[in-house]
């Protein structure tokens, strides 16, 4: 296998392994936490290689994920003696872990093989080059090894608790009726977390390991609500930025894990601008439609209540209901359009349709049960607003 | 150089003075406004906010091709507030709530700036930017421009705050009589992020970006356990801050190959820690003796409760009774036993104890007088 196609194949199963733990990060309002651990494993990954001399080994992971867990325990500590806000412990906890790593790398700067840019960016471009040879046979990289066990330990995992990570995602109250600790299926996912955030570290570094873990989540979390689908999405972002950022890096001749964020970057950029329902463009213009279709519902109940011809001239409807958001001519015209109103010699009127759907409308707020309004809405409207 | 070094030619060296007089400035600036950061629960805020500058310094450093600090900083300021705006823009249209966005803009921000970086660096007519020393900080690199220009800024935010303490204060505690009393919420919530923005970015240089937040975030928790007060809770954090930022620089001075950021960052840590521990009124000593404390009092009062329960049924209060009863009740102690003959309370003689009437009253107005 040549150099380009392992690095990409490396990519791709960190990519994997960061994107399934990550989308119950993000399910559970935890994204934060993998920033905490992605930072403050670095003093049990500095440490554990003056130990074992040697990055990919598995007690040095094992050390670093230990860490990653700590920290966590250490923020949940600190939250609970209620001394400050839950966002400040984590953000007190992992700088001050953080800084004892990169001043051990410091320190120790001739003795280690590590430095403060690969703790940041990684070093995907040189992992082909530490093979793993078993009894004198290159078997590929040793971090494609590392990288891969990790994925199917999480792959195991997942496929093994798929029904209490749903149920205590969602309800956690819930699962520990049904007799699901949460507390255990917590510290469970901390601890998948911690050690894939660890075996990504050498990959793509501190920072991205986050970008890794968080973007594809979210923008999967975009276009589902399913979370099947959503796992399956996010995996499917994670694979393709890996591979697509690595021929950005390729072409501008730049850090590997800084062009997969970019990509993933690009990617969250164009759904969430461009997502069917859930988007920017799409909330925004669904939010443009029901102010002009409750201004609308106004308008036909300011006429319903006025018989008199002077309250009712198209001039007047611009002092009387003030419409600040809305031009009174799109209301019109969208009332218009749907047979609510006739205007005859500027005098509005209501249709009996228009009649018939302002008396029920109006039964519908009096009962308050605005939930029905959209159903109304679409037996009347043959234009939406 | 020794710390002691540093600190005698302090007053001699102009390049330490300047250096000195600059971090000292930064912690303050930053526990200043730190404090607004963290009663408002936007902690990680700063966080994302610095991670999310590291782009506008490359892109000011690709337009303009200078080094020069100002305008790195606009870059970094303009790339910060958009990360700050898109934040805000996640979180209201759609559903993803505030720590995905946070972490999002954070990564994704900063994963673009490291490859700019490492684009730029492989530019070879790049003057090799040197843009490095944003990512850990480098105080070293302070010139006396740079610190006049954040006297300047921490001049201009102090007017401001001075100017809209009331508003300020009033919007932190409570958001919605804010907005009832008719004060344009909306304005003073920019202005104070816009604030938090700037104190940020005025770090980068000597925190860099990757552990600013922590410098925005330690002086004010540290603040924040020995006071219950807003004003002096900000002042104790710019005290904390500047403080931090002078004995980190001095360390980091003193050792070779050490980026300031990271110290800077342990000493303020040790600043949180010793609070944490130690503030009399919330610190996690006091808490754990003030508990003791009254686990103590409570096992007394109830031994003596116990104790009226029985003299109540004598004539004579003073009527001796055995130890040996008082071990089927929970709290009695030998301790308290003591503690209550040391009050007068009891009478011990031998293996019998008897109520005093001072005892008795205290029992009988036990319940009364709290």
């Amino acid at each position: 296998m040549d150099a380009q196609l392992e690095i990409q194949l490396i990519a791709a199963v960190v990519a994997i392994a960061c994107a399934i733990p990550g989308v119950f990060l993000v399910l559970r309002k935890m994204a934060l936490i993998s920033d905490a651990i992605s930072h403050s494993i670095l003093p049990g990954i500095v440490i554990g290689f003056f130990i074992t001399e040697d990055l990919n080994s598995p007690l040095l992971i094992l050390l670093a994920a230990v860490t990653g867990v700590i920290t966590v325990v250490m923020v949940e500590y600190i939250q609970k003696t209620g001394l400050v806000k839950e966002d400040t412990a984590i953000g007190l906890v992992f700088p001050a872990l953080f800084s004892i790593g990169v001043i051990l790398i410091a320190k120790n700067a001739n003795d280690v093989h590590l430095d403060v840019d690969a703790v940041l960016l990684g070093e995907l471009a040189f992992a082909p080059f530490d093979r793993l040879i078993i009894a004198g046979t290159d078997v590929g990289p040793k971090s494609l090894w590392v990288m891969g066990s990790i994925l199917t330990i999480t792959m195991g995992m997942l496929f093994a608790f798929f029904k209490e990570l749903k149920v205590s995602t969602f309800d956690a109250g819930l699962s520990a009726a049904l007799g699901f600790s949460p507390v255990v299926l917590h510290y469970g996912l901390m601890t998948i977390s911690s050690v894939t955030v660890v075996g990504a570290f050498e990959a793509v570094g501190a920072v991205l390991v986050v970008a890794l873990m968080i973007a594809p989540a979210a923008t999967a979390y975009l276009l589902t609500a399913d979370l099947k689908k959503m796992l399956v999405l996010s995996v499917l972002f994670g694979v393709f930025s890996a591979i697509a950022g690595y021929w950005m890096a390729h072409f501008l001749d730049a850090s590997i894990a800084g062009s997969m964020t970019t990509v993933l970057g690009l990617v969250f950029l164009t759904v969430y601008l461009f997502a069917p329902s859930k988007g920017l463009i799409a909330v925004m213009y669904r939010q443009r439609q029901q102010r002009t279709e409750v201004s609308l519902l106004t308008f036909l109940l300011h006429l319903n209540n006025h018989e008199e011809e002077s309250e009712r001239h198209v001039q007047h409807l611009n002092e009387h209901i003030n419409w600040q958001k809305v031009r009174s001519e799109t209301v019109l015209e969208l009332a218009e359009k749907n047979n609510l109103i006739k205007i005859s010699s500027d005098i509005v009127t209501l249709t009996p349709k228009g009649k018939e759907f302002t008396d029920l409308a109006l039964e519908y707020i009096i009962t308050n049960k605005d939930e029905h309004i959209e159903h109304m809405k679409d037996d009347f409207f043959l234009f939406r607003g | 150089m020794e710390l002691s070094e540093y600190f005698s030619q302090l007053f001699s060296d102009y390049t330490l003075r300047t250096i000195t007089m600059g971090t000292a400035i930064l912690g303050a600036i930053c526990g200043m406004l730190g404090s607004f950061a963290v009663l408002r629960k936007q902690s990680l805020l700063g966080d994302a906010i610095s991670h999310a500058a590291l782009p506008g310094i490359a892109i000011a450093f690709l337009i303009t091709g200078t080094k020069d600090t100002n305008v790195l900083l606009l870059g970094a300021l303009v790339s910060g507030l958009i990360g700050t705006f898109w934040i805000r823009g996640m979180v209201t249209k759609t559903h993803l709530k505030s720590d995905t966005a946070l972490g999002l803009v954070l990564s994704l921000f900063f994963g673009f700036g490291m490859l700019l970086l490492t684009f730029i660096q492989k530019q070879p007519n790049a003057n090799q930017a040197g843009l490095d020393k944003y990512l850990f900080g480098q105080a070293a690199t302070l010139v006396e421009k740079d610190v006049t220009l954040m006297a300047i800024v921490t001049g201009i935010c102090l007017v401001i705050m001075l100017l809209f303490w009331k508003e300020f204060k009033i919007l932190l505690f409570d958001a919605d009589y804010t907005k009832t009393l008719g004060f344009n919420t909306h304005f003073i919530d920019i202005l104070i992020t816009f604030f938090i923005v700037l104190a940020i970015v005025m770090g980068l240089q000597t925190v860099g970006v990757v552990l600013m937040s922590a410098m925005l975030l330690a002086p004010a928790a540290a603040a924040r356990q020995w006071t219950n007060k807003l004003s002096v809770m900000i002042v104790l954090a710019a005290i904390i801050g500047a403080f931090s930022g002078v004995f980190g620089t001095a360390i980091s001075a003193s050792q070779n190959n050490l980026s300031t950021g990271p110290v800077i960052v342990l000493v303020a840590s040790v600043f949180v820690l010793f609070s944490f521990i130690f503030s009399p009124g919330r610190g996690i000593l006091f808490k754990q003796l003030r508990k003791y404390q009254n686990r103590r009092d409570l096992e007394l009062q109830k031994t003596l409760q116990f104790m009226f329960d029985i003299a109540k049924t004598h004539e004579n209060i003073s009527h001796p009774h055995a130890i040996l009863i008082l071990n089927n009740f929970q709290g009695y102690a030998k301790s308290t036993l003591k503690e209550l003959e040391e009050k007068e309370w009891v009478k011990v003689k031998g293996q019998s104890w008897s109520l005093t009437s001072k005892g008795y009253d205290a029992a009988a107005n036990l319940y009364n007088n709290n």
